[in-house]
């Protein structure tokens, strides 16, 4: 121990000494436990995901390859071996558009006007604080909130033919639901953008609108773009707000249509297809719900990997 | 460029600017403003619409049927002790998978992972959280529950509450890893270098000095992490199995209910949200509650975070 | 037109070369929130010439200076008071429109900052945003020969700003500077993050263009503005009265050559000759 060698003995160090002292090895099994513990965790978290994957896959591969182009182009049957997932292909794909139509423009436009615009008054530091509340609301309030604005209030509008239980209410109540991901995740994007490039455009006499248009945004645009696909993949993989909203949970006829003039009719999407199969009896339920998981979450972690490497490219990029 | 001569004199009118320029920014402004604003609108709307209808429900309901020994609303029958004792179970199942192997795994990234493992397991985590609850909860059905909890126990059922929590728990797993391993990344790296200054082997300093100074944020990250549990809907709704009512129940290896799974059996299964007397307003009122609890957990977290902001 | 009247008991400044007043600053005090950044400053700043803005580190030099083109008012909680008229326009007053200010008042920062886009385009912007139509490409090539960097780019323009050195880049952000046409360029440190060579390079440049602009500098190399600036202010910092926090004031004003040989004030003194700061 060098912290233990006495004073006296400096005088008359003798390099060997001193080498046992500096190499002496002292066993850190505490150390060692304590790392394999943590390796442990790490691990036990990473196989979950291997070994959900693999069940599913492996659950769904008969559907899978057996029947894949008429799974997934096929409508809501009563049998397992005929059901296909069309409708609720349609349904997801819409309620991502509704996503991006509403949600981006309008969480971009928000969290530049925190980040750029707002001085650090009571009333943004309010609606920063509020924003950061509504992030963590269940989604299952969400849904209460589509069914008495979307269904129960606005139904003549958002589905004369469905009593507003329609692809409207959904796409409006997920936009909503996703909406505080998108400004929290834009601001981020805008925080990192360096202050020198506003003192640039500001010292040659921009707008403010100018500088945001012309070189924050540009800047912030691959953070801005990740979060927002982000946000589209938490809202394609979201069933309880829909169910609140009155997706259907049984059959459905019609609801094939890509045509955007049959968004007021009743639908279904997914995540609600997958719930309704998991809770019929049966090994055949079983593969068929584990197929579609497959294609749900080929959709969702796709745009997962895609938005957090790009992400990491551009943060490399810019060290 | 600049003529060599002094310019005329300059009046205020020189340094109006172009109006079309100023117009288009007191536009864009106003626009963002009122993006901004919508989100203190769509908070309102979210506390009005469950007021109403849940103010309704209270004021109507027999005061006995809310302490009974179930939650059978479509007969009347609304015992909120029931569900709020299966959100406990399940938010308690769901912190004893998700707290040591949230809290580890961020350890580890933090302290220990070489910055290349590093790299290639924040992804995979972050993977991991986007996972849909339904896919989750099909999951805990058919996979935890049978090869995990029903070996635990030869008394469960099929559907059942501990399968529902360990799904809830994985879920919650990256939540847990990313809010702490930001706590402990945001411990100052001379905070450390002070610790093996002195001699101290790396547990000693993970544990006696970056894990108390990173305490408020790993706090933070179980507060974010219950109140996550305790709204989660999906996975309880397929895995615990009690899609029209449930009986009042303490044993996790049965089936059961939470205040979610609640709001969404009710509204499954039929074309519309209906039944006998205030079925439907029942909902409201427990979204209520829903919603007061994890927004005083929210609120909670959140000073917990300022906390490690201000103190680094 | 009297001659500024210096902080306290000052002696007022040599009576100064040069043509008209560009600015006029009358006991200007910058505030952050309750914090003054810098008090009462009163000063003229005339027409082609270098003013050199020194003092130690937190006197508040930048601050004075970013209250010249207004890019204080980006800081939320910056507040100026005093009057500073330009050409006898109050650049403070309601009506004035600072986006207008900066372009006829430009400015190059510590850190080169050029756009992450192409040199072209790195010197069309400011035209463009004040409403330039048409083909850029004169003034493009003007203001690059004007920032004595036409020869190096002339056959890159297309290449980003990002691509060239930091020397290159400053001189890139000085030419960005007089695209818009300004008659005074506002100077905060602009050579702090260069080499010897470079910085060299742009102080004979603004040598050479002092004849078209009026420059204001900040520096905290001391013989940087006894080489080029023809007027100096020093300032420094007091523990002010309301807190314990240092306020910058400044100390005294005058032909460069003054400052540096015969200063009136002793704390000028102590500092030029280094034994304080």
């Amino acid at each position: 121990m060098a912290l233990t060698t006495p004073a006296a003995q400096v005088g008359a160090i003798v390099p060997e000494q001193v080498r046992r002292q500096l190499t002496g090895r002292r066993s850190d099994t505490a150390g060692r436990i304590f790392q394999a513990v943590l390796i442990g965790a790490v691990a036990a978290s990473v196989a979950v995901l291997g070994v959900l994957v693999y069940d599913m896959v492996q659950t769904g591969s008969g559907t899978l390859t057996g029947r894949l182009g008429d799974f997934l182009t096929g409508s809501l049957r009563s049998q397992p071996g005929e059901s296909g997932l069309l409708q609720g292909l349609r349904g997801t794909f819409y309620i991502g558009v509704f996503t991006v139509v509403f949600a981006f423009p309008i969480g971009v436009g928000a969290a530049i006007y925190l980040e750029e615009y707002a001085s650090k008054s009571r009333l943004s530091r309010f609606i920063d604080l509020n924003i950061r509340n509504l992030a963590g609301v269940p989604s299952v309030v969400y849904g209460i909130l589509g069914l008495a604005i979307f269904v129960k209030a606005l139904g003549s509008f958002t589905g004369p033919s469905s009593q507003g239980r329609s692809l409207i209410s959904a796409g409006l109540t997920l936009a909503i639901l996703v909406l505080p991901i998108v400004i929290i995740t834009a601001s981020e994007a805008l925080r990192a953008v360096p202050g020198s490039l506003r003192e640039a455009g500001y010292g040659v006499g921009a707008t403010r609108w100018e500088v945001t248009r012309d070189h924050v945004l540009p800047y912030a645009a691959p953070g801005i773009l990740t979060g927002t696909v982000l946000a589209l993949a938490r809202a394609m993989g979201e069933a309880a707000p829909l169910i609140l909203v009155g997706a259907v949970t049984g059959f459905l006829s019609g609801g094939t249509e890509l045509d955007p003039t049959t968004l007021g009719d009743r639908f279904t999407a997914m995540p609600i297809i997958i719930t309704t199969w998991a809770g019929r009896p049966g090994p055949e339920w079983e593969q068929a719900t584990a197929a579609a998981i497959v294609v749900l979450l080929v959709v969702v972690l796709l745009a997962n990997a895609v938005a957090i490497l790009l992400r990491n490219h551009y943060e490399k990029k810019r060290g | 460029m600049s003529d060599l001569t002094t310019p005329a004199a300059y009046t205020l009118e020189d340094f109006r600017g172009s109006r079309k320029r100023m117009r288009t920014e007191h536009l864009v402004r106003a626009v963002l403003f009122l993006a901004a604003l919508l989100s203190i609108v769509i908070s309102v709307l979210i506390v009005a619409s469950l007021v109403g209808e849940a103010w309704t429900f209270v004021s109507q309901v027999e005061a006995a049927s809310l302490w009974s020994d179930g939650w059978f609303p479509r007969r009347g029958i609304y015992d909120i002790k029931t569900l709020l004792t299966g959100t406990l179970i399940v938010t308690v199942i769901a912190m004893a998978v998700a707290m040591p192997l949230g809290l580890g795994a961020a350890i580890y990234l933090s302290e220990y992972a070489p910055a290349g493992v590093r790299k290639l397991l924040k992804p995979v985590l972050e993977i991991l959280a986007g996972i849909p609850s339904v896919v989750l909860g099909f999951f805990a059905l058919t996979f935890l529950s049978p090869v995990i909890v029903q070996r635990l126990s030869s008394e469960a059922t099929q559907f059942n509450i501990a399968a529902a929590g360990i799904g809830v728990g994985i879920l919650t797993i990256p939540l847990v890893a990313s809010i702490s391993e930001d706590a402990m990344r945001s411990v100052p790296a001379a905070l450390r270098e002070a610790s093996y200054g002195l001699g101290a082997r790396k547990i000693t300093t993970t544990i006696r000095v970056v894990i108390p100074a990173a305490v408020s944020g790993l706090v933070a990250a179980f507060i974010v992490a219950v109140s996550r549990a305790i709204g989660e809907t999906m996975v309880v709704f397929i895995a615990a199995g009690a899609t029209g009512g449930s009986l009042f129940s303490t044993d996790p290896f049965k089936p059961g209910q939470t205040m979610t799974a609640a709001i969404a059996s009710q509204a499954a299964g039929t074309d519309q949200v209906r039944g006998a007397g205030l079925t439907f307003q029942s909902l409201f009122f427990v979204a209520l509650l829903l919603f007061a609890i994890t927004l005083v957990l929210n609120v909670l977290a959140g000073r917990f975070v300022q906390r490690v902001r201000q103190a680094y | 037109m009297t001659d500024a009247p210096m902080v306290g008991s000052m002696p007022t400044s040599a009576p100064s070369r040069g043509g008209a007043t560009v600015f006029d600053v009358h006991d200007v005090s910058v505030h952050y929130g309750d914090f003054r950044a810098v008090r009462d400053v009163s000063m003229q700043v005339k027409q082609h010439q270098i003013t050199a803005f020194i003092g130690p580190s937190g006197c508040g030099k930048s601050t004075m200076l970013r209250c010249f083109n207004r890019m204080n008012d980006l800081i939320d909680t910056a507040r100026v008071e005093g009057d500073i008229s330009y050409h006898g326009v109050d650049l403070y007053d309601p009506a004035v429109n600072p986006v207008e200010v900066r372009r006829r008042i430009g400015m190059v920062f510590q850190k080169p900052n050029p756009f992450p886009k192409s040199i072209y385009d790195n010197v069309a912007y400011g035209p463009k945003v004040a409403g330039a139509k048409g083909n850029l490409d004169d003034v493009v090539e003007q203001a690059l020969q004007g920032a004595a960097l036409w020869d190096e780019v002339k056959d890159r323009l297309k290449e980003s700003g990002m691509s060239l050195s930091g020397g290159q880049q400053q001189r890139l952000c000085i030419a960005r500077a007089i695209a818009t046409d300004p008659e005074v360029l506002l100077m905060d440190e602009p050579c702090s993050a260069l080499d010897p060579i470079a910085t060299g390079r742009i102080e004979d440049l603004m040598v050479e263009i002092k004849e078209r602009y009026t420059i204001i500098i900040v520096t905290h190399n001391m013989q940087q503005a006894a080489r080029v600036s023809d007027r100096t202010a020093f300032f420094t910092t007091e523990v002010s009265e309301e807190s314990d926090r240092r306020t910058g004031l400044l100390v005294e004003f005058s032909d460069t050559d003054k400052i540096f040989t015969n200063p009136a004030d002793e704390r000028t003194e102590n500092y030029v000759t280094g034994r304080f700061g």
